[in-house]
């Protein structure tokens, strides 16, 4: 997409990821645009069974058929004709970093994955474009039965498992961009954790885009079996380069009886990708589902991760951090449909904008008729830290039983002058004084993640802030 | 270098409205002074002059200290903070989602070890930087919170968050011990405390000074001078020091209220004191 992007110009002070690769010599790089014919060769590429082939052609009808959507954040300007919708650098996944191609490791190395998943991490994946190029699950935890594969080559070597689930969550025709992903998806995790197993430690994936006018579409299910427990991390960079990339992922998520699912997302996207992405989580009985979402980067993002609650006393919760920094949107909250009596569900949004920026919570509470007893809190605050950054609040509930508790509780507020001169008078500069400010105002949120994230977290405001202020 | 900080022939204003009008004043480390007004005079006008705040115009006038320009651009709150000089606000704002223990290692190494940006960030590595190891830091908290009869639960609450007045004010001290400035500015330290808070919040501002500290001590009432003696007692009147003394002036202005000062220095009666200052929103 030849789109200017006059953010990037800003970037380089606050967004410390924007490096590119210039060495990386693509296997394969598909010619842009999007047909028919691409969609086709994707498929063939993979060397995939015909009813995938078929699922992708008729994603592709779907996609075609569908105007844009035209609420939310500003599309107009993304050509999907001027994306490429597969590049890959590797032919498959390895398990040693020592086998990943070296500037791909280094990309890696500076990213500190692999020390990370030395330290804390029961499995890492990282996906480089379009293809997972780096998979690896602790030995332990593969002998338990527990499957963590790029999700193409779980395709191959669990046909049945993933027939069985791949599109239920999100079907084909769901929105014009989960019909994009499902007709050119590549990449992505599948994970299966079967009955009653715990993974202590968290399974992380780290996406890398590489190239310009890349579109990364990958495809992540992940099946909890009755009375298992994981929680899977996903971080996002990309190159800071002129024109825009298009990261469109499709997630879905089995919670069965009795299932514990945490989904912790860290998306930190140079300032020139579309970010829209479809997320959905269904939780039968007992269970428990939380999506853990942070949105830092990005031109635009548009997600809100979602719950289906089918059994019952089944619990959801999404806790959404947003930070928009000047000329990017976020666009995010979550949304919870309460299927089954005795449903709980928690809505936790922050947002902060920055500079020119907009943050808007976006969130739908559904009860059904006949889930009596279910209760709903939504609590959405915005922090607003200059005079043009804008918030807005876009509460949705369909509320069809009676005997049901809902609550809902939004705040606004504006960083001082009277703060920061409080902070000031105490020895710190206005980005590190603005930086307290921000961290105090999403502590509730960051204490959920694991420390490491935390860490990062609080390091990615304090970045940011820098690169506003300096 | 003199250790002094010498305010000379101030005139601020904010907005359109002239506040303080031609104030001199000079504070040496090692004395403790005390600037009494009636309210609407400047007295938290001369606080937030002397850290910086960026409402307050200085429209005529110098303050140095050691012998530098305070009031240079450069010098911004932090820069002032750096140098040694506090101000213990009336007002404190609240920090959410910020425990105490966080804060106040924070402020000590923003004062005391001030980063430094590293020579190469490209990697997206934090710039270098050593502050107060925290177990050494914990140790010199609970010594101050002690001092200041802190309970030390109050480390792990968030800033001034649902703190009562007299909860903010012992923070103030304790920023102030923990710190340790050269130069502390206590504006209204004594308002909204109850007498025995204001007397532990006293105790702790008398272990807390040492002859290497100066101290400003801005105060409506002369209650808050009886625990902490002042060597100089000044008179702030519509926007000058009026008249200077000993301890004495300030039991003086205690019977007797402001009007004998007018008087004798040919102010009329009440000025300033039905208007209320015009001080920046506190959140």
């Amino acid at each position: 997409m030849a789109v200017p992007n006059p953010a990037v110009d800003k970037v380089p002070t606050g967004y410390k990821y924007g490096w590119h690769d210039p060495e990386m010599k693509p296997l394969y790089v598909m010619k842009k645009g999007l047909s028919r014919e691409v969609v086709e060769e994707i498929s063939r590429i993979k060397g995939e069974p015909q009813w995938m082939t078929d699922l992708r052609l008729k994603a592709y009808r779907h996609f075609e058929a569908r105007p844009m959507p035209t609420w939310g954040g500003d599309m107009s300007q993304i050509d999907f004709q001027d994306i490429f919708y597969y590049v890959t650098a590797t032919d498959k996944a390895v398990q040693s970093w020592d086998d990943v191609p070296d500037y791909i490791r280094r990309t890696y190395d500076r990213l500190g994955i692999p020390e990370a998943e030395k330290k804390y991490l029961a499995g890492v994946g990282g996906q480089y474009d379009s293809e997972v190029v780096y998979h690896n699950i602790r030995a332990d935890l593969e002998k338990l039965g527990v499957i963590f594969l790029g999700t193409d080559e779980a395709l191959v070597k669990y046909p049945e498992m993933f027939r069985e689930y791949f599109g239920t969550v999100i079907p084909a025709n769901d929105n014009k961009l989960a019909a994009l992903n499902t007709a050119v998806w590549s990449g992505g995790s599948f994970i299966y954790v079967p009955k009653g197993v715990h993974v202590e430690l968290p399974l992380q994936a780290y996406f890398r885009i590489n190239t310009e006018n890349m579109g990364q579409f990958e495809r992540t299910l992940i099946i909890a079996d009755e009375g298992s427990s994981v929680h899977y991390v996903e971080g996002c960079t990309a190159p800071a380069y002129t024109t825009a990339s298009l990261h469109s992922a499709v997630v879905e998520i089995i919670v069965k009886k009795g299932a514990r699912v945490r989904y912790t997302t860290i998306q930190n996207w140079s300032h020139n990708v579309y970010n829209l992405v479809t997320k959905r989580a269904v939780a039968y009985e007992d269970s428990v589902m939380e999506w853990v979402d942070g949105n830092l980067g990005s031109k635009l993002t548009m997600k809100y991760p979602s719950i289906y609650l089918l059994g019952e006393r089944a619990h959801g919760e999404v806790l959404s951090i947003a930070f928009a920094g000047s000329d990017q949107h976020q666009d995010a909250g979550g949304k919870v449909i309460h299927a089954a009596p005795n449903t709980t569900s928690l809505i936790t949004s922050k947002s902060i904008s920055q500079g020119t920026g907009r943050t808007s919570y976006r969130g739908l509470i559904k009860v059904y008729p006949g889930c009596d007893g279910s209760k709903s809190t939504v609590r959405c605050d915005a922090l607003i830290l200059s005079d043009e950054a804008r918030s807005d609040t876009y509460p949705y509930m369909e509320i069809d039983e009676d005997d049901v508790t809902i609550g809902h509780e939004a705040s606004v507020s504006k960083v001082g002058a009277e703060q920061l001169f409080y902070l000031m008078s105490r020895g710190m500069n206005e980005a590190e004084a603005s930086a307290m400010i921000v961290n105090g105002f999403i502590e509730p949120i960051v204490k959920e993640l694991p420390m490491e994230y935390a860490v990062e977290m609080n390091r990615l405001i304090q970045l940011q802030m820098e690169g506003a202020v300096g | 270098m003199i250790d002094e900080l010498e305010i000379r022939d101030l005139e601020v204003s904010i907005g359109q409205k002239k506040i303080l009008k031609g104030l001199s004043l000079t504070v040496r480390v090692g004395e403790v002074h005390a600037l009494m007004g009636p309210n609407g005079s400047g007295k938290t006008s001369l606080a937030y002059t002397l850290m910086g705040h960026p409402d307050y115009h200085v429209d005529a006038g110098s303050v140095t200290w050691r012998g530098e320009d305070l009031l240079s651009k450069k010098m911004t709150p932090d820069k002032r903070a750096q140098a040694g000089i506090f101000l213990a606000f009336q007002y404190p704002s609240a920090i959410p989602g910020v425990t105490v223990a966080s804060f106040l290692r924070n402020i000590y190494n923003a004062v005391h070890h001030p980063k430094q940006p590293a020579a190469d960030e490209s990697d997206g590595a934090m710039p270098k930087y050593t502050g107060i190891p925290l177990a050494k830091f914990r140790k010199l908290m609970e010594e101050k919170m002690a001092l200041l009869h802190m309970d030390p639960a109050v480390a792990a609450r968030y800033v001034n968050e649902g703190f009562s007045g007299g909860e903010k004010k012992r923070l103030e001290m304790l920023q102030m011990a923990i710190i340790n400035p050269t130069i502390a500015i206590l504006d209204e330290t004594d308002s909204g405390l109850d007498i025995d808070a204001l007397r532990t919040v006293a105790e702790g501002i008398n272990a807390t000074l040492s002859p290497e500290m100066g101290v400003l001590m801005i105060t409506h009432y002369q209650r808050m001078l009886n625990y902490v003696k002042p060597q100089f007692v000044h008179v702030l009147l519509d926007g000058r020091v009026v008249m200077s003394g000993g301890e004495e002036l300030s039991h003086k202005l205690e019977a007797n209220g402001y009007d004998w000062v007018r008087e004798q220095v040919g102010l009329p009666s009440g000025v300033g004191d039905e208007v209320a200052e015009p001080v920046a929103e506190h959140v």
